[in-house]
């Protein structure tokens, strides 16, 4: 028998019972839809975050005193800990392979401009930090390449932090006060928009000895390093690791690559994406039970006309592959009407509520719709097995 | 071309053991007009149901065109009723969801043969019943008259050596029962072997052989001279 007389006759059942098969592939579209829909959420979701988190560029090593496991500043500095300084920053830069360093002190102060006070993030750090965060200035210059410690007194402005003090007005030259120090603006940062809530535009710059002086800190809370793509990572915090522990005699510090810490956030975001989708399947699952049914009913109905297949010379794997063509036939069909609402549907979503981020990956979606058309051949299998084992006279004889 | 010789066959009936069949021994010429009659339950449908394959025998043997059926496994068998057998049956049994054309073209597409050909030869059977403007009409679009001989046409589409009829008129009026048998004796004198399960005795009686069966037994086999050739006048 041709496959393509397989198919045809397949379609033609599924096509004269019209509403029933309608209703049976619903079931499955309603499945393939929620998977499709949640894990295009769950992909959005997951390629935002990354997104969020590679925004200050890729090729980056960030070393925090203190030895924990966990990523984040370090707050409780152990007593045999030796502070994070200027001179190790320094020090790291000359390691080959690494392009700049970016030693960072931050904290909270008031910053005045005539009869205006604010109360925002001081970042206390290096020249190198439109290469390494990959943020530019928006007006004027960043903090030029001074010597660290006798760092002037400049400041660049985060932009909102320029809206706030100045408005409309050119911020460049004119002197600020933050803290107890004056500073002079000498350049505003494109705005970057927030972070996991943090308002990254909502904060200044400035050297970080001053900015560590002002804060009272002995210790910098973190020195980013940016090295030369196509760097072995791994490779490279092993040489920064051994730099270090020279200087310091232990291990006191904590050096998370950014590979690591993306690949850490990417598997739990798989997670996610994977946890959304078997939601999903829960409902596939109902649709194969549905087709499951409508099939058992089919094969019921059509006994009589199994019995004659038989008597004009189908094999039982011929009759059995027509109801599993049926069945996968049904499925399938409920697969593509899913892919079509689900995916539809992410996108009317990512239009409706642009900050809810859908994504829908290709792979997935090839992947529902052969799930779909698997649980139609597993659904199909028991009914047309006990079709394919009728016995052809008792067959016959229903009616 | 047919042989079959000590066949029995018992069905398990409630708590009972029922003898369909009880040593048949039979031959059959090739081209032969067949006739079995019998009461209800005296095992005409299970011997048909033998003869076409759709049934083995307990004990016994059967040899189609030299070949022991016995033997054959399932897919031989379909094989063998796809190619050599013909059924007819009293219910007619058409696919409702598919045309005339549809219903007929179904042994040639089990058998795989390619579109083309199929449609020509469809084309070919139907004309020769008198159908060809009947092809594209469903089973409930038909008279019943019409439905058995879409079924007669399906059944020997394939060409087959035999064609086998279950009460084919039982569910037809008499004058449609007439049609469908005549086409039935037009197939025989082109040289297919037909045999026809029947209660009513006009249509029993117009076969040039006739079997009686009581209780799953053949207790008559003869030659009818009354009616040999009946079918020329």
């Amino acid at each position: 028998m041709l496959v393509s007389d397989f198919i045809r006759l397949s379609i033609n059942s599924v096509a004269f019972h019209r509403m029933r098969s309608m209703l049976t592939a619903l079931g499955i579209a309603v499945g393939i839809a929620a998977v499709v829909l949640l894990t295009s959420i769950g992909e959005g979701i997951n390629k935002y975050v990354l997104s969020e988190f590679t925004q200050f560029g890729t090729n980056l090593i960030a070393i925090s005193p203190g030895k924990a496991s966990t990523f984040g500043i370090s707050g409780a500095i152990v007593n045999n800990v030796r502070p994070l300084s200027l001179d190790d920053a320094e020090a790291l830069s000359k390691i080959p392979r690494i392009q700049a360093v970016v030693p960072v002190v931050q904290g909270t102060a008031a910053i005045e401009y005539g009869k205006r006070t604010r109360h925002t993030f001081i970042y206390g750090t290096g020249s190198a930090v439109p290469k390494v965060w990959q943020m530019k200035p928006a007006l004027g210059q960043f903090l030029p390449d001074d010597d660290p410690r006798f760092a002037r007194p400049f400041v660049v402005l985060g932009s909102k932090v320029r809206d706030e003090l100045f408005g409309d007005k050119n911020p460049l030259g004119r002197r600020i006060r933050i803290g107890t120090e004056s500073f002079r603006v000498i350049g505003v940062m494109e705005s970057k928009g927030q972070l996991l809530g943090f308002d990254l535009d909502d904060a200044v710059y400035i050297p970080t000895h001053k900015a560590m002086a002002m804060f009272d800190q002995e210790s910098l809370m973190e020195v980013d390093l940016l090295y030369a793509p196509g760097t072995d990572s791994e490779e490279l915090s092993e040489k920064i690791k051994k730099s270090l522990t020279q200087r310091h005699g232990n291990e006191d510090f904590t050096i998370i690559t950014q590979d690591q810490m993306l690949e850490t956030l990417g598997s739990v975001l798989n997670i996610l994406t994977l946890a959304v989708g078997a939601l999903g399947g829960i409902s596939l699952l109902v649709g194969g039970v549905g087709i499951l049914t409508i099939m058992t009913i089919a094969v019921n109905e059509r006994t009589a006309e199994v019995g004659l297949l038989m008597a004009i010379g189908a094999r039982k794997q011929q009759i059995l592959w027509l109801f599993i063509g049926e069945a996968v036939i049904l499925a399938s069909l409920g697969g593509l009407a899913g892919l079509t609402i689900g995916a539809g549907g992410a996108w009317l979503l990512g239009a409706a509520v642009p900050a809810l981020p859908t994504h829908t990956p290709w792979s997935y979606v090839l992947l529902a719709e052969s799930i779909a058309a698997l649980i139609g051949l597993a659904a199909g299998v028991v009914p047309a097995w006990r079709a394919a084992r009728l016995n052809p006279i008792e067959a016959l004889r229903a009616e | 071309m047919i042989q079959l010789q000590g066949v029995n066959r018992e069905f398990p009936v409630g708590d009972e053991t029922v003898h369909a069949l009880r040593g048949i021994d039979l031959d059959i010429e090739a081209g032969e007009y067949l006739s079995i009659m019998g009461p209800s339950g005296s095992g005409k449908s299970t011997l048909l149901n033998m003869l076409g394959l759709l049934d083995r025998p307990d004990s016994g043997s059967y040899h189609l065109e030299g070949v022991d059926t016995t033997s054959l496994n399932e897919e031989n068998q379909a094989r063998v009723r796809r190619d050599r057998v013909g059924f007819v049956f009293q219910s007619f049994h058409l696919v409702p969801r598919l045309t005339a054309a549809a219903n007929v073209e179904l042994p040639l597409v089990l058998a795989g043969i390619e579109p083309a050909q199929r449609k020509a030869r469809v084309h070919e059977t139907l004309e020769a019943l008198g159908l060809e403007n009947r092809s594209d009409h469903r089973p409930d679009q038909l008279s019943g008259g019409q439905r058995q001989r879409v079924a007669i046409a399906r059944a020997t589409i394939m060409r087959p050596a035999i064609l086998l009829a279950d009460e084919p008129t039982g569910n037809l009026d008499k004058r449609s029962g007439e049609e469908v048998i005549q086409t039935l004796e037009t197939l025989n004198r082109q040289g297919i072997l037909l045999i026809i399960v029947t209660h009513d005795p006009e249509i029993g009686g117009r076969a040039k052989r006739m079997l009686h069966m009581v209780d799953g037994a053949i207790v008559d086999d003869r030659a009818n001279t009354e009616k040999a050739g009946a079918d020329e006048t």
